[in-house]
């Protein structure tokens, strides 16, 4: 009899699948996976290493370039993290948009998730109408930091704007008649909030649409039913949070657990799964864009009633008004010293952790009392669950791998960092 | 201090004892130091002890504290520090244990207690050359296949030693030792305590 030996794999670097730069040195007996060994580092820009090189500022850019799916969340753990250290308050309007746009950086990222992952599974069409309702969101984060993806937003001490009173309007163009534009531009004539209340309205009608595509679909369930299957003494032994740990049934939730910003104040339900696989994942990650979409209606109704300042007025942390800084020397002195030297953060350290798309994304910052982080450790959810990838897949088809993928919601900017 | 912060190092002294070298509480969380050859067995009590029940490990990584403050380092350089969660109980605890030898920082690794602590102790080898007796598979995870050296540490410049291209006459990537010029913008400066003081604004 010939000797048989299992065959090696190399998954990746490049492959749709793989949802960025994953390597995976798969080792196969016939289609069954016996180890999966992922290679991660490809994408390794040492973000905390520059971070500690800049100014406490300087480093909110980067932070939304780590889990660029979800950018917002990320500057929030950041921004937080600093503002304890600093022990300053943070205007409660302020944190109305913060879990607002946290929200909608929830419903962003689902959406994109579901999209791709339905895209792995053979799911073709999902990730069209999923886009379709990107496309107004990321508006969203347009109209309010100028930037589709990487916003900046947050802020140390707030947000670094009010919402506007305008959303940006589509113009004529050979692509679009007048008629058209205009139709286009309808829910577009009032303000931010108004644009926003009417996605709201409009998106739970659209997540029906999607389970009627995938829910009941036989395919989809016969790719994802009992693949990945984690119990949840492993879920936590493995260190997983987010949807990976409620998929696996903990009713573990960050925003009712340890309440952050005013998630206290607004009212939602935590989905949790029962058998722990990745339909279980599927299920609850849908869920958690309906109770996203339920805290952004309150906070639509809560900030239009309340007018108020966005940032901190401490100007030790935050830079001054324009005009002020114009025509008062004292602000002018605040604003120089800020944008030249930065915050002074006192000595200490924290750890700042906030439910973020994909689960705990933490912030553990040490400062010395320099205008730099001595050290800034990113925990990022998406690394510890890809950790788990081996656990996950063997004694799985090779066709799985990528439903389990898909189903952890890797995304290689806060992996690699 | 909040009750449940109080009952935390409450439970932690009863069930600790003298194992804990120091146990602070600033910012709403608790950190607890221990000494590197009481590591181990503190972190199991910390899983194991019901009273405390810390199942799940959030975070372990590497801090290098050579250049603390600006000023000259009299303790021990190397620590890890380790950020716990208590599902069950709803709290959290950061633990550091510096490594006792600035030259060969060694820790005994978690990866038993908690498996989640594999790539995070491998992380923290790679970054800052710490290494965690234990682990059955202590490789370089983040940083480039043959790389030399643990970038992290405080005494590697931030550009690093070399740098890569596509060389077309040998037509294979090479490497070469770095151009950058190390270029500082703002510069690092600590303060008196006072300065900047949020209170005074």
């Amino acid at each position: 009899m010939p000797e048989l030996r299992n065959f090696t794999l190399n998954f990746g670097p490049q492959h749709p699948a793989a949802h960025g730069v994953l390597r995976m040195v798969l080792e196969l007996d016939g289609e069954v996976v016996m180890r999966a060994d992922p290679h991660i580092g490809l994408l390794h820009r040492a973000t905390e290493k520059l971070a500690e090189n800049k100014t406490w500022i300087q480093s909110v850019p980067y932070m939304d370039r780590l889990d660029y799916m979800s950018m917002m969340c990320n500057e929030h753990a950041y921004c937080m993290a600093i503002e304890r250290l600093l022990q300053i308050e943070v205007p409660i309007r302020a944190q109305y948009i913060r879990v607002m746009f946290d929200e909608i950086t929830r419903i962003l990222n689902h959406l994109l998730w579901v999209g791709c992952h339905g895209l792995d599974v053979g799911a073709m069409t999902m990730v069209l109408y999923a886009f379709r309702e990107r496309e107004d969101l990321v508006d969203c984060y347009e109209a309010v930091s100028g930037a589709r993806m990487h916003a900046a937003y947050y802020r140390p001490g707030g947000v670094y704007r009010d919402l506007p009173d305008s959303m940006p309007q589509y113009r004529e163009s050979k692509w679009h008649s007048a008629t058209q534009v205009k139709a286009l531009n309808e829910v577009r004539s009032g303000s931010l909030l108004d644009f926003l209340e009417d996605f709201v309205n409009r998106f739970p009608k659209l997540l029906d649409e999607y389970e009627t595509l995938l829910t009941d679909n036989r395919i989809w369930k016969q790719r994802l039913v009992d693949v990945g299957i984690v119990s949840p003494e492993r879920a936590l032994q493995r260190g997983f949070t987010g949807p990976m740990l409620r998929g696996s049934g903990i009713a573990w939730d960050l925003r009712k657990k340890q309440p952050y910003e005013v998630y206290d104040r607004v009212d939602f339900d935590i989905p949790v799964g029962v058998n722990g696989d990745s339909y279980d994942r599927y299920l609850v990650r849908m869920e958690e864009m309906r109770q996203a979409n339920r805290i952004v209606k309150q906070c639509i109704d809560w900030l239009r009633q309340n007018p108020g300042p966005v940032i901190s007025d401490n100007h030790k942390v935050a830079p001054p008004s324009r005009e002020a800084m114009k025509s008062n020397m004292e602000e002018l002195i605040h604003h120089f010293k800020l944008c030249t030297e930065g915050i002074h953060v006192p000595a200490g350290e924290v750890y700042s952790a906030v439910e973020h798309p994909k689960g705990e994304f933490g912030i553990y910052l040490v400062s010395d009392g320099a205008n730099k982080p001595y050290r800034l450790k990113i925990r990022a959810p998406g690394y510890v669950h890809l950790s788990a990838m081996n656990e996950m897949v063997c004694g799985h088809m090779l066709a799985d791998v990528v439903t389990i993928i898909g189903s952890q919601d890797v995304v290689f900017g806060e992996i690699d960092r | 201090m909040s009750a449940t912060l109080e009952a935390l190092s409450k439970t932690l002294n009863t069930h600790l004892g003298d194992r804990v070298k120091s146990l602070e509480v600033a910012f709403g969380e608790v950190t607890l130091e221990v000494d590197a050859a009481d590591y181990l067995p503190v972190m199991m009590s910390l899983r194991d002890e019901p009273a405390l029940a810390f199942e799940e490990l959030i975070d372990l990584c590497g801090v290098d504290y050579s250049t603390y403050a600006n000023v000259p380092r009299t303790g021990r350089r190397f620590a890890a520090v380790v950020h716990l969660l208590s599902v069950s109980r709803n709290w959290r605890l950061r633990v550091r244990a510096f490594a006792p030898d600035d030259d060969f920082p060694s820790l005994p690794s978690v990866t038993a207690i908690w498996n989640c602590a594999d790539w995070f102790e491998r992380e923290a080898f790679d970054l800052y050359g710490i290494v965690f007796p234990g682990h059955t598979d202590l490789r370089r995870i983040l940083t480039d296949y043959g790389f030399i050296g643990h970038p992290f540490r405080k005494d590697f410049p931030l550009s690093g030693y070399v740098e890569m291209r596509y060389d077309p006459d040998q037509q294979r990537v090479i490497y070469e030792p770095v151009t950058i010029e190390p270029r500082e913008v703002t510069p690092r400066i600590v303060r008196e305590s006072t300065y900047g003081n949020t209170d005074n604004a």
